[in-house]
């Protein structure tokens, strides 16, 4: 048995893709064994998802589209109807238009959005510019995409906005596109107009494509400043992508999509067609209701959310882990270097001894050192539960 | 924010000061004096707590009952109503449309007391013309809340 199991070894070994091979593993992939080994007894705001189930109206719809035998493919673009919805969408709260007919594609998530995206516009040693701490996806789709992942560090001083002049900097002769994402999955940050229309000067100073990453849009608990693609000059060189996993509480339905110029949305159609045919009809026909009726249940989520935002920043404050009020998402990113831990040992320390699962900020790139991801898409109940554990786990470090 | 306030009452009556007021980013003593007026202008009336009659040993029975009543030229079903909604057997009373007039809620301990309170005190009142009493059998869902057991689905513990 164990030369079998060598042998098989060997035998692969140099048959992974190097790029692969060396592609690190998410650090959220390591705490999650972690948290999965410990008992029950440990109250999780680790969790990048709604706490909510669906709304009841959006699972209904997508029964009856089963039971009406909706079950095949749909055109590779996606369905028509809910292309048309959600450029009828897109006008109406976001102030931008698109053709639903050639500047608009429904993907298997807003994941598969980005993977489509940058493999359409990435030649080797392209250089993508991204901000970190960011979403645990960015740098790995560049790199598998033969692209360079060059970070911009946002910090707490700016509340972990992008400063213009910093991504300014990152740019060489071999840039092809920046990456934001605001409200920013794991630091809760947006972008004020102002921040939007300098980076979208320099963007167009030196041609680039602009990709925005906006699936927390409607969780904006300030006022929402319009999307950067609807500056002037900008809508011909940025793809928004969004989805409905956040607002619309339906992360498996794995339904999203991409809107842009039509020569991009058609590039990226060749990589989709080839390797993903469309998205589920179901979950299509599900979206379709929710951006029709889901308003108000949409609404009621992100008042909740708010509340939640509202007690967590204020508890975390109060026992001295300094934390920035986020503007959107549904994430808070304390600063623990008051505690002298690293994120990974304060992480580590807080489940096994105070039971509570919160994310090290270097799960989401080097500069999170000193910070923890902790979601408040969980109950208001454990929130409170895990605020109270929080703080009496401090008094013993 | 009296609004938010309610709602959050509404979802749970027993909720503290200090939980309202860090909810909704306001103080303590905000949210104490803005609860107060409420009492005070009798937009709340009172605070109530949602039973499983099941676990309480003590035997419920309720009954809609749907009242056709004759209008007075003065007053309407006004007077009607007032009468039948002091008695205390009559838990909730609506005016309704429709094909009957008045929906009455019923409580007693047993069936008999039900059907007397109705044979007895309701259908004898002077310008009752019938009734049609329901008997609940099961609650499925009560002010908002879902009663029947629905499985815990557990979440991944960690996600990006
Ligand atoms: C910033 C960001 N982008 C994209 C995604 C993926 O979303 P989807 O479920 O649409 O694939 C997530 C999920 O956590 C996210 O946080």
């Amino acid at each position: 048995m164990r030369m079998n199991m060598k042998d098989s070894k060997s035998r692969l070994e140099g048959k992974i893709a190097k790029h692969i091979a060396t592609l690190p593993r998410s650090g959220i992939r390591d705490f999650f064994e972690l948290v999965n080994a410990m008992d029950d007894d440990v109250i999780s705001l680790g969790i990048g998802e709604p706490d909510f189930a669906t709304p009841w109206h959006i699972r209904e719809s997508a029964i009856y589209s089963i039971e009406r035998g909706h079950t095949s493919y749909t055109s590779n673009l996606g369905l028509l109807s809910l292309r048309k919805e959600i450029a009828r969408y897109l006008a109406q709260d976001y102030g931008i238009e698109y053709n639903p007919v050639n500047e608009c594609i429904i993907t298997v998530g807003v994941s598969e959005a980005l993977d489509i995206l940058i493999r359409a516009i990435t030649e080797p040693g392209d250089e993508i510019i991204y901000h970190e701490p960011c979403y645990v996806s960015y740098a790995a789709e560049i790199v598998m995409a033969g692209g360079v992942p060059v970070a911009v560090n946002t910090r707490e001083e700016n509340n972990f906005a992008l400063d213009p002049e910093d991504f300014r900097k990152a740019i060489t002769s071999k840039t092809k596109a920046i990456l934001l994402n605001f409200p920013c999955n794991p630091t809760g940050a947006s972008l004020s107009m102002e921040q939007k229309k300098q980076i979208a000067d320099i963007a167009i100073e030196h041609d680039l494509i602009v990709i925005s990453d906006e699936i927390y849009s409607e969780l904006t608990y300030n006022e929402r400043t319009p999307t950067i693609a609807s500056l002037p000059g900008m809508k011909e060189r940025t793809v928004f992508l969004h989805g409905f996993s956040k607002a619309f509480a339906m992360t498996g339905f794995r339904l999203g999509y991409a809107c842009g110029p039509a020569e991009l949305i058609e590039a990226m159609m060749k990589i989709h067609q080839y390797s993903m045919l469309c998205a589920s009809i179901i979950a299509q026909e599900a979206g379709e209701e929710a951006l029709k009726n889901g308003m108000r249940e949409m609404l009621k989520m992100k008042a909740e959310y708010q509340e939640r935002r509202n007690v967590i920043t204020k508890r975390l404050n109060e026992m001295g882990l300094k934390c920035v009020t986020p503007s959107g998402a549904f994430y808070a990113f304390p600063n623990i270097t008051s505690t002298g831990l690293s994120s990974k040992d304060f992480a580590t320390r807080l489940l096994c001894e105070g039971k509570v699962a919160v994310v090290p900020g270097t799960a989401f790139g080097k500069c999170g050192e000193g910070y923890v991801r902790c979601a408040y898409a969980a109950s208001m109940s454990d929130i409170y539960t895990a605020m109270d554990r929080i703080e009496k786990f401090l008094l013993t470090i | 924010m009296r609004k938010n306030i309610l709602r959050l009452l509404g979802e749970n009556a027993r909720i503290s000061f200090r939980e309202i007021a860090e909810r909704l980013n306001i103080s303590e003593n905000e949210a104490m004096e803005i609860v107060g007026e409420m009492e005070g202008e009798g937009i709340i009336k009172g605070y109530k707590v949602i039973i499983d009659e099941k676990a309480v040993a003590d035997n419920v029975v309720r009954a809609i009952i749907q009242v056709k009543v004759r209008p007075e030229r003065e007053g309407g079903f006004n007077n009607i109503a007032k009468r039948l909604s002091r008695f205390p057997e009559v838990s909730s009373l609506y005016l309704v449309s429709g094909g009957y007039d008045l929906q009455l809620e019923v409580q007693g301990e047993t069936l008999h007391e039900v059907a007397t309170f109705v044979s007895s005190k309701l259908a004898t009142i002077d310008g009752v013309i019938s009734t049609a009493t329901h008997f609940l059998l099961k609650k499925y869902k009560e002010s908002g809340r879902i009663l029947h057991d629905e499985d815990e689905y557990e979440r991944l513990k960690i996600t990006p």
